[in-house]
């Protein structure tokens, strides 16, 4: 465990971010409407390709990711108390990023004037916002730095090949060849088909997921997804990649979130007291092999190897994790994930994910609220910028701000990121409020 | 500034540079780790880490090409991120293998650096097209090397310092590398010859730069306790530094590195350097183009601005000068494979402070050493400083 | 690998080597040879006789970046025949391009101002290659030109045209070559190079 002294502590988050119509695919029906648009104020707005850098008729006013990223900075260094972010000193910030998300082929250029990092050190971490955490928790525990900022943002509107790029990630050799129009959501339904048929977890709990966190994300201002469906409705959506339908996918959204962490006894100066001080209390983070084939497609491995070692830095038993735990903001990129990551971060045992949900046990008002925040299938799959958003989501639940998505008492909670497809990497972390 | 653990580099390895390897990019990270591994006298299970340092996806022509190298890497079932600051990802790698094991987290942590550029049809410097602004920049049909030449003619400008002067660091590193068993473009050429290639965006010429490559290279990091357990001859590292600028580099002055000085002050005051001149017994600065090792130079304080073009004619910075620079041979000797690169940087100055650099070794004896990387649009700098 | 008769499952087959083993045809070192240290080299003539195998793959990724405010107007302004910056406040520096930030006091920026099409050299190159680093006949003059009205050091990169590259100096005065105004369509191509003043 990290003694106290020693603890480093998140006292700032930010977020900007806007629903967003343009990416509203054909995967999520029409009448799921957007519960959120939080449009900016600005008279002109055009848009360019990269083939005809022409400008065409503006379908809607937007910022640009370095305007979101800005907007999101300041919210963040505001809350932390940090009143001139250019004054500090001992201060690094991190940015997660992948170059063909944001379509520069080397995306760190483009991050430091937006948050205030001009001659500071920032790099960029090309995983999950998780990871970027992780990295600030370590810069600051290795005593170069005081303050870490982590930023990490989706702006996939951008993004007009969405599917050619995520293709681009299966190995080039041997997986692209099988097929080469293949959509990688092949991988998610082999990894459904296997988990459900050794864990004898249920189909209809998969769709049980759904509907719950889309349901949680009708309380959250900052989801894109929200509504109430019935999981009969989940169930006859289209098949995407049997058994996976087209409802049990998340669909992509635009957000810039920014979290400040310092060490315990910057915390306190910068906050004055430890109040709103959310401890990080461990960090874990592990890669399976990246050969589809070769992977226990069941179990997610690095999901359960993650957890691990964050529960052992926070001295919490791996017997029976849940008894410390009060909520999980666990991914949910697709339906059965959620059941996937919940066994492996040992929330339940092997085969039990189903039950629990059916039971109500997950939902806001059970003993083991996962998802609260409405998850990735109610706020929108945010890419590299999920982990962070779940972050967000806990910080606000551990300082008791998270207003009707509120989960009363919650001093706890595990947040968990995977990396997407083709991909078997993940990170956990363990944030707790300050009386716990 | 307290540091919670000492961290030593232990063991290094890396593969020949060259412009196209049989190889796949997994396999190259393969080899070097393993021969890192090796060195060290450990085994991959002894590693508790991993962290893989990568220049563009567009080259491996794989997105998220971290996540692909991972195997290669030696990763699998461990903890294992790709960190990505351009060009300066070489020396940057170990500095944030540096802080896994400074933070107390791991006791040893093995980081890859790779590059596979052939990979790319026609030309690997395509990829580079998109580091330019999507919609100001690009549209003017930019080639990467545009930037690299406007900032050489400003330094040249602003310090009245000549193409010759200059073509002296090409000379000097091609040199160099005739002594080192990987590199790519060894030879022995002339300030003549370098004037006399062809130019490819004036003021840079065909032998002023370097090479793209393919190849690979690692180090194994340890802390304190593990490293005097397994290893004779640790090389400590005292002092790490980053900082980048801004992106609007039109507006920056373009003749003087001021994110490197930035750099190098974190990475000074850490090892607590004061006097880096008297103190930096032999360097590893980063030189794709020739002009770079002396704007370098001045960022880093080892030499006045305006003034490095000087001491390298002199003769100073020759592997048996009072300061000896690159003498790995240097991008321009060695090769870029642009991440593999800047860590080659790092393997030469532990080889260097641990005695067994072999041909290479420079003639003073060298207890403290200093390799520098740079990248993104020309704004970012990575500093790490060792001691025998 | 050729098919052999007789050859079991398992066996070890590792002596036969390839048919087209790029190591039998040129003089690399193999894996791991005196020196050490690992690689093969493929060279151009490897390529062309076809000693190896490769894969093709092609990608055409596209986009469409939303601008934003601030290079929003800026193109917007373009499309006018105009260069707009932004004014902080805090610095009062004016900032071309424009940003909603100033990057320098971390501070929102919200006033426009028009900046003149008119400047001076800041750097200068001449390219010889095009994007795919193939060459080409006619080189083109890149330069960074410090516009008239926006801080000092506030550049944009542009073209250089109707000059000799070598009259071209640093510190030339120059002025934007704008496209007619039915051509302009809010691009950073709206002009098209700029002159000597």
């Amino acid at each position: 465990m990290i003694p106290k002294g020693e603890r480093i502590g998140i006292v700032g988050v930010g977020y900007a971010g806007l629903a967003d119509t343009k990416v509203r695919s054909a995967q999520e029906p029409s009448h799921t409407a957007s519960s959120t648009t939080n449009t900016a104020s600005a008279s002109t707005n055009t848009t360019t390709t990269t083939t005809t850098p022409t400008p065409t008729a503006a379908t809607s006013i937007r910022y640009s990711y370095k305007e979101l990223m800005f907007l999101a900075a300041r919210m963040a260094y505001e809350d932390a108390g940090i009143v001139d972010v250019r004054s500090k000193d001992r201060i690094s910030f991190i940015c997660s990023t992948e170059d063909f998300w944001e379509g520069n082929m080397i995306s760190d250029e483009y991050m430091p004037d937006q948050l205030g990092a001009v001659l500071r050190p920032l790099c960029t971490v090309a995983a999950d916002g998780l990871y970027g955490l992780i990295t600030g928790f370590m810069q600051i525990r290795s005593g170069l730095v005081d303050v870490a900022v982590v930023e990490a943002h989706s702006k996939l509107s951008d993004v007009v090949s969405k599917k050619e790029i995520a293709r681009f990630a299966l190995d080039p050799v041997y997986v692209r060849g099988i097929y080469p129009e293949i959509d990688p959501y092949f991988i998610a339904g082999l990894e459904m088909n296997r988990f459900l048929y050794e864990t004898g977890n249920s189909r209809e709990s998969c769709a049980k997921v759904v509907s719950k966190n889309k349901g949680n994300a009708l309380a959250n201002p900052r989801a894109c997804y929200a509504s109430s469906v019935d999981i009969s409705l989940v169930l006859s959506s289209p098949i995407v990649a049997y058994p996976l339908t087209s409802m049990e996918i998340s669909s992509y959204a635009d957000a810039s979130i920014v979290v400040v962490l310092a060490s315990e006894h910057k915390a306190r100066m910068l906050k004055g007291s430890t109040d709103g001080i959310v401890w990080i209390d461990g960090v874990g983070w592990c890669s399976d092999t990246p050969w589809i084939n070769d992977r226990n497609l069941a179990d997610a491995l690095y999901a359960s190897l993650a957890a691990e070692m964050a529960y052992k830095m926070a001295g919490i038993e791996m017997d029976e994790p849940s008894k410390y735990i009060d909520l999980a903001e666990i991914d949910d990129t697709f339906s059965y994930k959620e059941l996937q990551h919940m066994e492996a971060l040992r929330l339940c045992r092997k085969g039990e994910a189903s039950r629990l949900v059916e039971d109500g046990c997950t939902a806001m008002d059970g003993y083991m609220p996962v998802n609260p925040s409405g998850g990735s299938l109610g706020v929108g799959y945010l890419v590299e910028a999920t982990g962070l958003h779940r972050v967000l989501e806990a910080v606000l639940q551990l300082r008791g701000m998270a207003g009707s998505m509120q989960v009363h008492g919650a001093r706890r909670a595990v947040v968990q990121s995977w990396r997407g497809l083709p991909t078997a990497s993940g990170a956990v972390a363990i944030l707790s409020s300050n009386d716990s | 500034m307290i540091i919670k653990r000492k961290v030593a580099v232990v063991g290094a390895g890396m593969t020949l540079f060259r412009r196209r390897m049989l190889e796949t990019g997994k396999e190259m990270c393969f080899e070097a780790a393993s021969m890192a591994v090796e060195s060290a006298g450990v085994s991959i299970r002894d590693v508790d880490a991993v962290v893989l340092g990568s220049a563009p996806d567009a080259f491996d022509g794989v997105h998220m090409k971290g996540e692909y190298l991972l195997d290669g890497a030696g990763a699998v079932g461990k903890p294992y991120t790709r960190v990505f600051v351009g060009g300066g990802t070489g020396v940057f790698a170990p500095i944030a293998g540096w802080w896994h094991v400074a933070s107390g987290l791991f006791d040893t942590c093995l980081v890859v650096c790779e590059e596979k550029m052939s990979s790319l049809h026609p030309h690997p410097q395509h990829a580079f097209w998109g580091i330019f602004d999507h919609t100001l920049e690009r549209p003017l049909g930019v080639n990467l090397l545009w930037i690299f030449a406007l900032e050489m003619r400003r330094y040249m400008h602003l310090y009245g310092i000549s193409e010759e002067e200059i073509a002296y660091v090409a000379v000097k590193n091609k040199r160099n590398a005739l002594d080192h068993p990987c590199a790519q473009l060894a030879a022995r050429i002339t300030v003549e010859d370098v004037m006399r290639s062809e130019p490819i965006v004036w003021p840079i010429k065909r032998l002023d730069s370097s090479p793209p490559s393919d190849g690979a290279a690692a180090v194994l990091l340890a802390s304190e306790d593990t490293a005097r357990k397994i290893c004779k001859e640790p090389v400590w590292i005292d002092g790490v530094g980053w900082s980048i600028d801004s992106a609007y580099w039109t507006n920056r002055e373009l003749a003087y590195p001021a994110y490197l000085a930035e750099a190098a002050r974190m990475a000074y005051r850490m090892a607590g350097i004061e006097e880096p001149r008297r103190e930096i017994d032999v360097a590893e600065v980063y030189d794709p183009f020739s002009y770079k090792e002396l704007h370098h130079l001045e960022g880093l304080g080892l030499a006045d601005k305006g003034k490095a073009a000087e001491i390298t004619v002199a003769g100073i910075t020759e592997r048996d000068g009072d300061m000896p620079v690159n003498p790995s041979g240097g991008l321009l000797g060695v090769g870029n494979p642009i991440a593999a690169a800047g860590m080659m940087k790092v393997c030469e100055i532990f080889w260097q402070l641990s005695g067994n650099a072999g041909k290479r070794q420079v003639k003073k004896d060298a207890r403290t050493g200093l390799a520098q990387a740079w990248g993104d649009l020309m704004q970012f700098s990575s500093v790490i400083i060792m001691r025998s | 690998m050729r098919e052999e008769e007789g050859v079991k499952d398992g066996q070890d087959i590792s002596a036969k080597g390839m048919e087209h083993d790029p190591v039998e045809h040129n003089n690399s070192k193999s894996k791991r040879s005196s020196n050490n240290y690992a690689g093969i080299e493929v060279r151009e003539d490897d390529l062309r006789d076809g000693r190896y195998m490769s894969i093709r793959y092609s990608a055409r990724f596209r986009y469409r970046w939303d601008t934003g405010i601030a290079v929003g107007r800026f193109l917007e302004g373009l499309r006018n025949g105009k260069i707009v910056g932004s004014r902080c406040k805090v610095c009062k520096r004016v900032l071309v391009p424009p940003r909603i930030f100033c990057e320098l006091d971390f501070a929102q920026v919200d006033e426009w101002v028009y900046v003149g099409d008119t400047g001076s050299v800041n750097t200068y190159s001449i390219s010889y290659i095009d994007k795919q680093a193939r060459r080409i006949s006619n080189p083109v003059i890149v330069a960074v030109i410090e516009l008239d009205g926006a801080s000092q050091g506030m550049g944009i990169m542009h073209l250089l045209g109707e000059v000799r590259p070598e009259d071209v100096h640093i510190g030339m005065r120059v002025k934007a070559v704008w496209k007619s105004r039915e051509e302009r369509r809010g691009a950073i191509t709206d002009i098209m190079y700029f002159k000597p003043l």
